[in-house]
Formats: C-alpha cells, structure tokens, sequence
C-alpha cells in the first residue's frame, strides 16, 4: 500500500473552505427564502376555487417529492437557458433548491394551516377583516408556531442538500472540495474534513432554528 | 431516442433498482439492532447509536458516499465500485431506520412492555413476540416513507461513478444534445418508481390514524 494519509492540502486549502462553508450557507438562505415563499403561495392556490390550479399544485408536489434532487438540478440548469433565463449556477441552484424546498414547505405549512380551527376564520371575517388580513394574522402566524419543528428539520436537509448542487459547480463546500482533490488526489482526507463542516453547519442552523423558536415563536406564560 | 437509447436508460435503471434493494435490505438488517441498542437499557448502547444517527442525520449523503467509498479504497479494500457504494447506502439506511424504529418502539405503549414483563417474559420474547409486531405496523408509513428517499438517494452514486439511471441519464444527454428529454424521461421513470410507493405509504398512515385508540 503506498497511500499516505497527507492532510497538507486540506491544512492550505482551509481558507478557501471555509470561504466554501460560506457559499453552502448562502446557497441554504437563499433556498430556505425561496421555499418559504414557494410554500405559501402554493398553499394560497392549492385551497383556491379554481380547481386547474388546486391540481396543478398537488401535481407540483407530488412530481418534486418523488423524483431525485440531482434530476431536477440538472433539468432546471438545462431548461433555463431555453426558457431565455442565463443565470450563472450558483442562482441556478438557488431556484432549484427553493422549488424544491418548497414542494415540502406546501405540506408543512397546509398541516399548519388546517390546524387553525374554522371557527377562528369565520371569526375574523365576523369582526371584518378582510381575507388577506384573516390569512396573515389569524392563519399564518399561529400556523407558524405549530410547524415550526418540521420547517426547521426540513431547512437542515435542505442545507445538506446544497452539496449536490455541485453536480452544476455551483459555488459551495462540495465543489470547492472536489477542486483541492482533483489536484491533490487527497480523497479521504478533503472529504473527511469537509464532512465534518457540514455536521458543524447543521448542528448550528438547529442551535440558530431553536433559538428563534424559545425567543419568537414560545407562547407567553399566562 | 431509438430503442438503444431507451435500453441504455432501462439499463440504468435495473441498477438504480438493484442498489436500492440491497441497500434497503442490508439496511433494514443493520438497523433493527441499532434501534434496539438505542432503546435498550443501557446508556453506552443508547449513546453510542445516538451519535451514530446523529453523524448520519448531520451530514449529506453525498459525503457519507464519499468518505465510505474512499475510505474502503484507504484501508487497502479494492472493491468494486457496486460494493463500495452498496455499503455507503447501507450505513446511511442503517442509521436512518434505526431512528424511525426507535420511534416506532417508544410508541408502543409502554403498558405492553410492563405486561410482558409481569408475565415473566425475558428480553428477547418481549421485544420479538409483543414490542416490535406493534412498532413494525407503527413504523410502516415511515419505512416507506424512507424507501423513497433512498430511492432517490441511490441517483447520488453517480458522483463516484456509479452508472445507474442518474448517471446514463447524463451520459446519455451528453451523447446526443437533448438534455431535457433525456432528463424527462429519468424523472418520469424516478416518479414511476416512487409515486406508487409514496401513495401506499400516505394509505397506510391514513389506516393507522383512523385504526389508532
């Protein structure tokens, strides 16, 4: 056996990876936003009147949870250029992280959403709030405490889930890592570390994720 | 596409389905007893499976492929690239089964347990004859909940190499320009795959909500 476990290029690559660190982070907001909004719009049209839309949410949903990331990563990067959209990877996979993150978030939010007793609407249309206003104060909000847990679970996936976006050299951990092996041949070592990182980001976003949710999200003592 | 291209992408796919099953077998296999030990009553057991769901749970698949499959080529194992990626799956499925069972198994009442218990069951007879027949139906949507997602998963073995239905996918693309028919087809036939086993799961989880109580 002549390989040598050498952990020199990861010791002078670690600037650039922890720069890359930064990009899985950025790459992770950014579909984490992008989900969120996704989410809600689509739970807004997947309880419309107009049952073409209702469909072609549910249809979205089910087509995103049941085909492969790296599938539909390749297939957005593809067609963009086609739809006239040029974007670089790095938003490439941005919008493929929050399609989707956000045929999850549909789910999420709409368990919260049916959570919210009827009651409680037909109270707030009573007392004349206009539907916009009863969705945002009386549904939402008390709908984002309840789903708070799976959202935040689903946020951390979704972070782990950026390293495939290296299959469109995006700009994070991955890819960054996969440049210090292809010129060192270092295979264990990169990925070993990098591995590491990625348990220290996950394990951050779940401290930042219940940080907010004892600061802004816990019900006042009564 | 003629009829080669559609027999190279069929070909992929066996392999997709062939890792899969191996992974899901071998998983399941290495799994129970994960679940075990975690909820068994000895702390060392109970924390060594937890930082071993945790490190699983923490990290993308994609690195616990890399690591596995370049760490068996490091200790002097020159596998095939089948093998070492059937391992790397079956680490991660252990891990992940081993925490929906542990789940399932804390969710049998624990009046089932204290039962077996009065009537002189040993540990063994407890957990094969009472605890897990109940955790196994507790557990199913999970389980094939996870199956799905490791189904999926497998598309990641492209990354080292792996030709599987992701990977002809690619190639297939790159050969004759049409990425996105070529990526269609790989989706519809993941969706064909998966829609069926994600909607019998979503049958089962109804069942068992209405059955429970």
């Amino acid at each position: 056996m002549n390989y040598k476990i050498d952990f020199t290029p990861v010791i002078e690559g670690f600037p650039s990876l922890l720069m890359g660190c930064l990009g899985t982070l950025g790459l992770a907001l950014g579909g984490m936003v992008l989900a969120v909004i996704v989410g809600i719009g689509g739970v807004m049209l997947r309880d419309s009147r107009s049952r073409p839309l209702r469909w072609g949410v549910i249809g979205f949903v089910e087509l995103i949870r049941n085909t492969p990331f790296l599938v539909q990563i390749y297939f957005i990067f593809f067609a963009l250029p086609l739809a006239g959209v040029r974007l670089d990877p790095t938003p490439t996979a941005i919008i493929a992280l929050g399609i989707n993150g956000g045929a999850y978030a549909i789910e999420i939010i709409r368990g919260g959403v049916q959570s919210i007793g009827k009651g409680q609407v037909e109270a707030g249309l009573a007392l004349g709030l206009r539907k916009g206003q009863v969705f945002r104060l009386i549904v939402l909000k008390p709908a984002l405490r309840a789903i708070f847990p799976s959202l935040a679970s689903q946020f951390i996936l979704l972070t782990l889930t950026t390293s495939i976006a290296a299959a469109i050299s995006a700009y994070e951990l991955t890819s960054v890592a996969q440049r210090i092996e292809s010129d060192t041949f270092k295979s264990f070592e990169v990925y070993g570390t990098i591995t590491l990182l990625y348990l220290a980001m996950s394990w951050l976003l779940m401290n930042a994720f219940n940080l907010i949710r004892s600061r802004y999200l816990s019900y006042p003592v009564r | 596409m003629g009829t080669g291209e559609y027999l190279f992408l069929f070909r992929g796919l066996q392999w997709t389905l062939a890792l899969s099953a191996v992974a899901f077998a071998c998983g399941a296999l290495s799994g129970l007893p994960i679940a075990l030990a975690r909820t068994s009553p000895w702390p060392v057991l109970q924390r060594l499976t937890a930082g071993y769901i945790a490190l699983f749970q923490g990290t993308p698949l994609l690195m616990q492929l890399f690591v596995t499959y370049y760490g068996l080529a490091l200790l002097g194992l020159s596998l095939d690239a089948w093998v070492a990626v059937a391992i790397g799956f079956t680490l991660h499925a252990s891990a992940y089964l081993g925490e929906i069972w542990r789940g399932a198994i804390e969710a049998v009442p624990s009046g089932q347990s204290e039962a077996a218990k009065a009537l002189n069951l040993g540990y063994a007879s407890r957990m094969v004859d009472v605890v897990l027949p109940q955790a196994l139906r507790i557990s199913l949507p999970a389980t094939i909940g996870f199956l799905v997602q490791l189904i999926k998963g497998t598309s990641l073995a492209a990354f080292v190499g792996f030709t599987e239905l992701a990977r002809s996918g690619s190639q297939l693309s790159n050969q004759i320009f049409k990425p996105l028919l070529v990526f269609g087809i790989v989706g519809a036939l993941y969706f064909a795959i998966c829609w069926p086993l994600s909607l019998y799961g979503a049958r089962l989880e109804r069942r068992l909500a209405g059955t429970a109580r």
